[in-house]
């Protein structure tokens, strides 16, 4: 008995000693991405095509949020911090507190959808509504157009950058119902909401499938086009951060995700190219 | 022959440290969370912080860190994973020690260990797919992710170490009750029901005592399929969060240096302090049953 509560305390010590020991290090050929789980697909797309064109390189992508990645960035990890949202004023100067310096690159752009169960009858809301639904003063379908039933909220955990824009753009800063079902991951959002015919969720537009339907808001479909004029309201960049201007092979890899090849697989994975 | 000593005392000092390490990182871990997790104490006071009823460490102005409906998501988990695990992990455990054929204990016993093999991820895996959409089915809720969904899981996850260590229990009762018992005329029902279960009694509880602190630890489970609504349960059939799945979900945002890191920490001191006191009272137990049956 003795033998046994003994193992069960050394097996956690020991991974933890050894997450210690051996942090995230980095060799020099070798470019580590982290962070966002909404730019995790282009970052893995472009990566590998990279990889197909450069043999001899070698990157790997991590996801983990946004915040993640970010914080990973300004504690001085050699990475590439992938990211769904900007860098905070806080964490900006924190890292040039440290005598480096962030640098910011767009990648591309993505609309947020609003996604509910295949079967519901609602096909579009307005952002009030959403934002309405979220804060949990509209708590039935039928106040919107629906068959009856209770709304079932799905957020994604407040560690993501999907969360962080959400809140920004659609809640204005007010509060999630705390009663939200809260999803570790987009692709966890998108599950949600396909088994709950109540369901009611966001996600990076990149995640649309037929598993889920998207509604319109304010009468705007979330579609690459209504993102790039500007009339789909609920879009946001996303980002690359660097420690100072890339180099070496960060600064390859990059460049590709910029040039005309690398924005076509944005555009493929769903998202909306910048260049 | 002195070559030999010494390498002897090499060995003696090797294996020092390592008995050590374990005790060395405890320590480490100790203060590394205590020191981070008091420092919550500087932004709410610890009434705030336990009592509290709103979760809003994020993008909210003014940020809350009450932590009162995560602690009850806890408990209330880990309460129903209790729940089935006990009755199923005891019966089993007397029917293997008591009951069953040599041939089939050969067979039950690795079968129920191989399930404390399987990754939790695993278990998360079918609690998504598989379970979630059941309860919901089979209650007619909104969504499947529920403080039931995760209880059941739990229950599951905690059944090997119920049952590999009360079948140890129940089998180191010595062979003289068991006689003794027999010779005054007593069915092997009578025997095991009252002589040996009884004997066995503060062993099996130090049994439950550690399925739970396995439950009340368990992480990525009751993060992917509780569904992490941060309101006080009413209900095993609403979403509830967890003190680990909130840590686990959370951790990546907190800024370094920040009241929500410290608040995380402040809910792995909370959750540190539940396991010990877990861990003294199986102790506890563990040696009230080795007096009892004189071993």
């Amino acid at each position: 008995m003795k033998k046994l509560s003994m193992l069960g305390l050394s097996v956690p010590v020991l991974s933890i000693a050894l997450a210690g020991i051996f942090p995230a290090q980095v060799k020099a050929e070798r470019l580590v991405i982290q962070g966002s789980t909404t730019v995790f697909p282009i970052t893995v797309a472009t990566a590998e095509a990279f990889m197909r064109d450069n043999p001899g390189a070698d990157i790997s992508v991590r996801g983990g949020g946004s915040g993640g990645g970010v914080r990973a960035l300004v504690e001085g990890g050699r990475i590439v911090a992938q990211s769904s949202r900007p860098m905070r004023h806080k964490e900006k100067m924190t890292m040039q507190a440290a005598g480096r310096n962030p640098v910011e690159h767009t990648i591309g752009l993505d609309g947020m959808a609003i996604i509910v169960h295949p079967n519901n009858l609602v096909t579009g809301l307005t952002m009030k509504q959403v934002r309405d639904i979220y804060a949990g003063r509209i708590t039935d379908w039928k106040d919107v157009g629906g068959t009856p039933g209770r709304i079932v909220i799905v957020s994604r955990d407040i560690g993501s950058g999907t969360f962080g824009s959400f809140v920004d753009i659609v809640m204005k800063k007010e509060a999630i119902h705390p009663g939200a079902i809260f999803q570790a991951s987009s692709g966890a959002v998108v599950e949600a909401v396909s088994g709950s015919p109540h369901a009611i969720g966001y996600v990076g537009m990149g995640f649309l499938d037929e598993r889920t339907k998207a509604v319109d808001v304010d009468g705007i479909s979330p579609t690459v086009e209504n993102v790039v004029s500007g009339i789909y309201p609920i879009s946001r960049p996303l980002f690359f951060y660097t420690d100072g201007e890339p180099r070496g092979l960060a600064k390859q890899y990059i460049d590709f995700v910029f040039s005309p090849r690398g924005q076509e697989i944005v555009a493929e994975q769903g998202f909306v190219p910048v260049k | 022959m002195k070559k030999f000593f010494r390498r002897g005392k090499g060995i003696e000092f090797l294996f020092l440290f390592f008995a050590l390490a374990s005790v060395f990182f405890l320590a480490g871990i100790v203060v590394v969370l205590f020191s981070s997790g008091l420092l919550i104490l500087r932004t709410v006071t610890l009434r705030e912080f336990i009592l509290g009823r709103y979760w809003h460490p994020l993008f909210y102005e003014p940020p809350a860190y009450g932590i009162l409906p995560i602690i009850l998501g806890s408990f209330w988990v880990t309460l129903g994973a209790m729940c089935i695990a006990i009755p199923l992990g005891v019966g089993a455990a007397v029917y293997i020690a008591e009951v069953a054929s040599p041939q089939l204990k050969e067979i039950l016993k690795p079968v129920i260990e191989l399930l404390g093999a399987i990754p939790s991820v695993v278990y998360g895996f079918f609690g998504v797919v598989a379970l979630a959409p059941f309860i919901m089915r089979l209650f007619d809720l909104p969504i499947g992710f529920t403080a039931l969904t995760a209880s059941i899981l739990l229950g599951l996850m905690a059944l090997p170490t119920i049952v590999t260590i009360s079948e140890d229990v129940i089998s180191s009762v010595p062979v003289l009750y068991r006689e003794a018992s027999y010779a005054l005329g007593a069915t092997k029902l009578e025997t095991a029901a009252k002589v040996v279960f009884p004997a066995a009694f503060p062993g099996i509880v130090t049994a439950i005592i550690l399925g739970m602190g396995r439950a009340i630890g368990e992480t990525m489970v009751v993060m992917m399929v509780a569904g992490g609504s941060a309101i006080i349960p009413r209900s095993f059939l609403q979403p509830v969060r967890a003190m680990t799945a909130t840590i686990g979900l959370e951790m990546g945002e907190a800024a370094s240096g920040s009241p929500h890191m410290h608040a995380l920490f402040g809910i792995g001191c909370v959750l540190f302090v539940l396991t010990l006191l877990f861990s003294i009272a199986a102790e506890r137990f563990s040696i009230r049953f080795r007096r009892q049956v004189g071993i």
